[in-house]
């Protein structure tokens, strides 16, 4: 059994992630969209908050938040399809302004690069947050790497 | 990322609404010294002279549930209220309490503490007497010195047999000043 980690009150857990959450929504989203995507995620948070089970994943747990909703607004505001992932390379990119550069990739792929090298997320949570298995994470987060490499951006 | 002062007030602001939030907490200036107010969704349930609020942010969690937030906006009416009866304007309180947490008896001592109108006092032997327990005085004593909700429900206006101001959770130089309120002394602390 893995000991319990404490649950801290709402108002520690909100400060400690803010930050993080905000930066976060500002990587995928538009400034308005992340301001409002900000107030939601902590809503969600708070609604769910008194049946977390344990403390220790509670960066993960909210990032997943924001990122649904990140994807959810993207999606209505960008009803084109996004681009078929295709073959797999796992290496990380060297890349020191992830922020600007992520901007132009489709919303899963931006989503899963900045979880990933933004944020070292697992593949498995990255998952949970894109509504997907591990794998698909991790390919998505491939091929944004390799659209990145190839400039091909918008 | 700094988080605007204006991106925070809004998510308070909506929190403050969401029956999800358990407590929502608020720290208040008064002429007695900084309060920290508290209420869940059924009423009040903290009135303290906590100037530093970190420890009672983890007493209400443990009490009341972890979504605890400083969410100003649901104490709107009970620092409006405290504003009033501070600058003399208000003589009794028109809010709900929540003591589900406390003990029998404490909420029956509490319950008939607040039966006692602005501007008197009483003892902790009458007020047993009242609660038809006369023989219970000291244990009356202590459960106004764990009154969660000060100055709302008026323990300051409980004295010892002889008149003398005895113990106040919150100082006797507190307990002197509310009830020098009450008696139309306006000079507060400070």
């Amino acid at each position: 059994m893995m000991a319990v980690m404490e649950i801290p009150p709402f108002e520690r857990f909100y400060l400690e992630q803010r930050a993080d959450v905000l930066r976060h929504l500002n990587r995928l989203l538009p400034r308005e969209d992340a301001e409002d995507a900000y107030q939601e995620t902590f809503l969600r948070a708070l609604r769910a908050y008194e049946q977390l089970e344990h403390g220790r994943y509670l960066r993960a747990w909210v990032l997943t938040i924001a990122t649904r909703i990140a994807l959810d607004l993207l999606r209505r505001r960008r009803p084109t399809g996004i681009a078929p992932e295709q073959e797999v390379s796992d290496e990380r990119p060297a890349f020191a302004a992830l922020d600007h550069l992520a901007a132009g990739l489709p919303p899963r792929e931006r989503a899963a690069v900045v979880l990933r090298y933004g944020y070292d997320l697992d593949y498995a949570d990255i998952g949970r947050a894109l509504g997907s298995s591990g794998e698909a994470a991790r390919q998505a987060a491939s091929a944004g790497v390799r659209r990145l490499r190839r400039k091909e951006i918008t | 990322m700094n988080v605007s002062t204006d991106l925070d007030r809004r998510f308070r602001d909506a929190a403050a609404s969401e029956p999800a939030l358990e407590v929502a907490y608020d720290v208040t200036e008064s002429p007695v010294g900084p309060l920290l107010l508290a209420a869940t969704d059924r009423g009040v349930c903290r009135i303290s002279f906590e100037p530093e609020p970190e420890a009672e942010v983890d007493r209400l969690a443990r009490t009341f549930g972890r979504s605890v937030l400083r969410a100003p906006r649901r104490l709107d009416s009970a620092r409006r209220q405290l504003d009033e009866y501070f600058s003399g304007e208000r003589r009794s309180f028109e809010l709900e309490s929540d003591l589900r947490a406390l003990p029998a008896f404490q909420r029956l001592v509490l319950t008939e503490l607040a039966r006692i109108p602005w501007g008197e006092t009483t003892s902790y032997g009458r007020l047993a007497a009242r609660i038809g327990k006369p023989r219970a005085a000291r244990a009356v004593g202590g459960a106004l010195n764990r009154n969660p909700i000060a100055i709302v429900l008026p323990c300051h206006r409980v004295l010892g047999s002889t008149g003398s101001l005895v113990g106040y959770a919150g100082g006797l130089h507190r307990k002197r000043a509310l009830l020098g309120l009450e008696q139309g002394e306006l000079t507060l602390l400070e």
